[in-house]
């Protein structure tokens, strides 16, 4: 075991993967011997080779055709798009393209590509670098989307996702990067994609988050309990596919429910976690499962973030709204 | 250069002296007359008659794929007529090894590359069966997104080159597809990568309706190769020798790890862009029409065999009698395909089911065993 930040678990499963799997390669903007430009993949080119690790021109569209290409010839492509912002660029090759390609091909091709891509508030980014972008890619079937919020889910379900046969994006929260340490443990280790996390257990409420609002609402959970409400706190983890059984089985037990994403209301996946909880266990809801999200405005010019980014103070009176409904 | 020392860098100059350089590269004139003899490939008899039967099967393939659309009997449908040089003979310079990235109106080469035609005629149905691509067939369902296949085959060639392997991957699209981002970002990745890649350009005259000087400004589409550095020739597309000259020598260069070329073909479809609905007659004129039938690669390729002793109108009706069967046959098979179910479409999504997946799978198998 190490103590390890986010990032160096990041790093830490791409190490992993790079010496386990010949196959697997590591590509995109500035990620070769400069080591990315969050240090990601720092010192991988110096010990697996140009040939494993390399830069590419800048362009976001060629770097998504050329997973596409590289999968087609049985590589195991793990391409990097420098800031989630940029998805634009690639969308074709992402959700047009990637996402169907085992489909297209009735099942005879497959392209086992991890798309890396950071994005997330809090650090004062210049414009389209922090929008939350998930629920575009969530919204297109043949993607699966994985948002870790620990060093250790970080690292396991990172191996995941490169192991898994068909695309799968993997969205890093900036925020999250270096905020603290934790054990990770240095062999390889899988976390299953679509499984959630209690990350703290309770009884009186449910808070589905995941990203950076995983921590304000643990940090909310605290602070509510100091008023003897004990609230359950669910890391999502991959919102695409949502592991239902564990937010039902979370919902069953508490009665309420609350749901947070550092996204605009309108955008995100709150709103399907909201509506599966409706489907599958209304008769055991007390209360109306809340929404706390960003405003339905741009992201905002970076001396706004602290204004408009959802935070514990606005988790803490949605999960009262429902607690006291 | 056009500015010498002591002179004012004169860009308009500049830019002639480019464009000049981009000639028309022809070995076979219109009426099937060698006129480029030191370019003349060493095609063998049988070869010729290969070649020359190839392009007389897929233009019949054209003439009844039409008429069975109009029956309802295919769905999507794009005209290949006129285009058998830049298609047939471009493909003809292939090795079963390399890698076809089609456009959607690239069918005849991914059928002659090994799809099986009744699934062709699925793909243009729209079955699932369609696209499933036979072991050991190099090639992707034709593309519809113009110019995704240019950036894929980019990827493509660089798995190739790391896997050291002796073979090219090769893409198709139009003239209207140069415009595309993913063209150019599809040319400048394999230029920078030095990949072994053929980049074709069918510029048949015309994106649906709009004329190919509405495209660019650029005199020619072969010349935008040089902004990626890349070696570029445009070729005149109706000229089965020299599209074939042209495509076995870029193979040859990006082999030799000289990496990507561009190739232009000039050239024109004789019927509308696609089945659905497109009526030619609205933006061109009959007058054009006639002035490019003169340069029908099959009348010219006939008139040059015929020459030769090589061909003959008995030959020629064995072709299309054959051609004839082999789609009757095809379109039969095409039939026996099962219908699709909602459960089929589940099963190809992923290696293993995700679980929202996995719950409509079981609703949709309770619905179909009713």
């Amino acid at each position: 075991m190490a103590q390890m930040t986010m990032i160096q678990a990041i790093t830490d499963a791409l190490r992993c993967e790079l010496k386990d799997d010949e196959n697997v390669l590591v590509f995109g903007e500035d990620v070769g011997v400069n080591g990315g430009v969050f240090r990601a993949t720092e010192g991988l080119q110096k010990e697996f080779g140009e040939d494993r690790v390399f830069d590419t021109p800048l362009a976001e569209s060629g770097i998504g055709g050329l997973s596409i290409g590289l999968a087609l010839q049985g590589y195991r492509p793990v391409p990097e798009i420098q800031f989630f912002g940029f998805v634009y660029e690639v969308m074709d090759s992402i959700s047009g393209q990637l996402a169907r390609m085992r489909y297209r091909s009735g099942g005879s091709l497959n392209a086992p590509v991890t798309i890396r891509s950071p994005f997330g508030g809090g650090v004062h980014t210049p414009e389209m670098h922090s929008d939350s972008l998930e629920g575009l890619v969530a919204s297109q079937p043949g993607l699966k989307v994985v948002v870790p919020s620990t060093p250790y889910d970080a690292k396991g379900l990172l191996i995941s996702s490169i192991r898994d046969n068909d695309p799968v994006v993997f969205l890093e929260h900036l925020k999250l990067y270096r905020s603290f340490r934790e054990e990770v443990p240095e062999e390889s280790y899988t976390i299953p994609l679509g499984k959630a996390d209690v990350k703290r257990e309770g009884k009186d409420l449910s808070i589905f988050a995941y990203g950076a609002m995983v921590h304000e609402s643990l940090k909310a959970a605290e602070a509510l309990e100091k008023e003897n409400y004990s609230v359950e706190v669910v890391d999502l983890r991959t919102i695409q596919p949502l592991d239902i059984e564990t937010i039902i089985a979370s919902v069953e037990k508490t009665g309420r429910a609350i749901v947070v994403q550092e996204a605009q209301k309108q955008a995100g996946i709150a709103a399907n976690v909201v509506s599966e909880i409706t489907e599958r266990a209304i008769l055991s809801l007390e209360a109306p499962v809340l929404r706390v999200t960003a405003p339905d405005t741009v992201y905002p010019f970076p001396q706004a973030e602290a204004v408009w980014l959802p935070n514990s103070k606005d988790i803490i009176a949605t999960a009262k709204k429902v607690l006291e409904f | 250069m056009a500015s010498k020392k002591g002179q004012q860098f004169d860009p308009v100059a500049n830019l002639h002296e480019i464009e000049e350089k981009f000639e028309m590269f022809q070995i076979l004139n219109e009426e099937g007359e060698i006129v480029n003899e030191s370019a003349n490939p060493d095609l063998s008899d049988e070869e010729l008659v290969e070649l020359m039967s190839r392009m007389v099967f897929t233009r019949i393939l054209d003439q009844r794929s039409i008429s069975l659309n109009r029956q309802g009997r295919l769905g999507f449908y794009a005209p290949t007529a006129g285009q058998e040089a830049s298609q047939i003979a471009s493909h003809y310079a292939l090795e079963k090894e390399d890698y076809i990235l089609p456009g959607y109106r690239d069918v005849p080469q991914i059928v002659w590359h090994g799809l099986p035609l009744w699934k062709a005629f699925l793909w243009s149905r729209g079955h699932f069966v369609g696209g499933q691509v036979p072991e050991g067939v190099n090639i992707l369902a034709p593309q519809i997104i113009i110019g995704a296949q240019y950036v894929q085959t980019a990827g493509v060639a660089l798995g190739m080159q790391k896997r050291g392997k002796k073979a090219v991957a090769v893409t198709y699209t139009g003239d209207g597809g140069s415009s595309q981002g993913d063209f150019y970002e599809g040319i400048n990745f394999a230029g920078a990568f030095k990949s072994p890649a053929i980049f074709i350009v069918q510029n048949n005259q015309y994106a649906i309706s709009t004329p190919r000087e509405l495209q660019t400004a650029a005199s020619t589409i072969a010349q935008k190769g040089i902004a990626a550095g890349l070696p570029s020739i445009q070729v005149d597309g109706m000229d089965p020798l020299a599209v074939y000259v042209a495509t076995r020598d870029a193979r040859k260069r990006a082999l030799a790890g000289e990496g990507p070329s561009l190739i232009e073909t000039i050239c024109y479809r004789y019927g509308p862009h696609t089945m659905a609905g497109d009526d030619p007659t609205r933006y061109r004129t009959s007058d054009t029409d006639s002035k490019w039938e003169k340069k029908d690669p099959i009348v010219r390729f006939r008139k040059y065999l015929t020459e030769k002793g090589l061909w003959s109108e008995e030959k020629e009706a064995e072709v299309i009698e054959k051609a004839k069967e082999e789609i009757k046959a095809a379109i039969k098979k095409a039939d026996e395909a099962p219908k699709q179910k909602v459960t089929d479409l589940i099963n190809i999504m992923n290696e293993e089911m995700p679980a929202n997946l996995k719950e409509q799978y079981e609703i949709y198998a309770q619905k179909e065993s009713k």
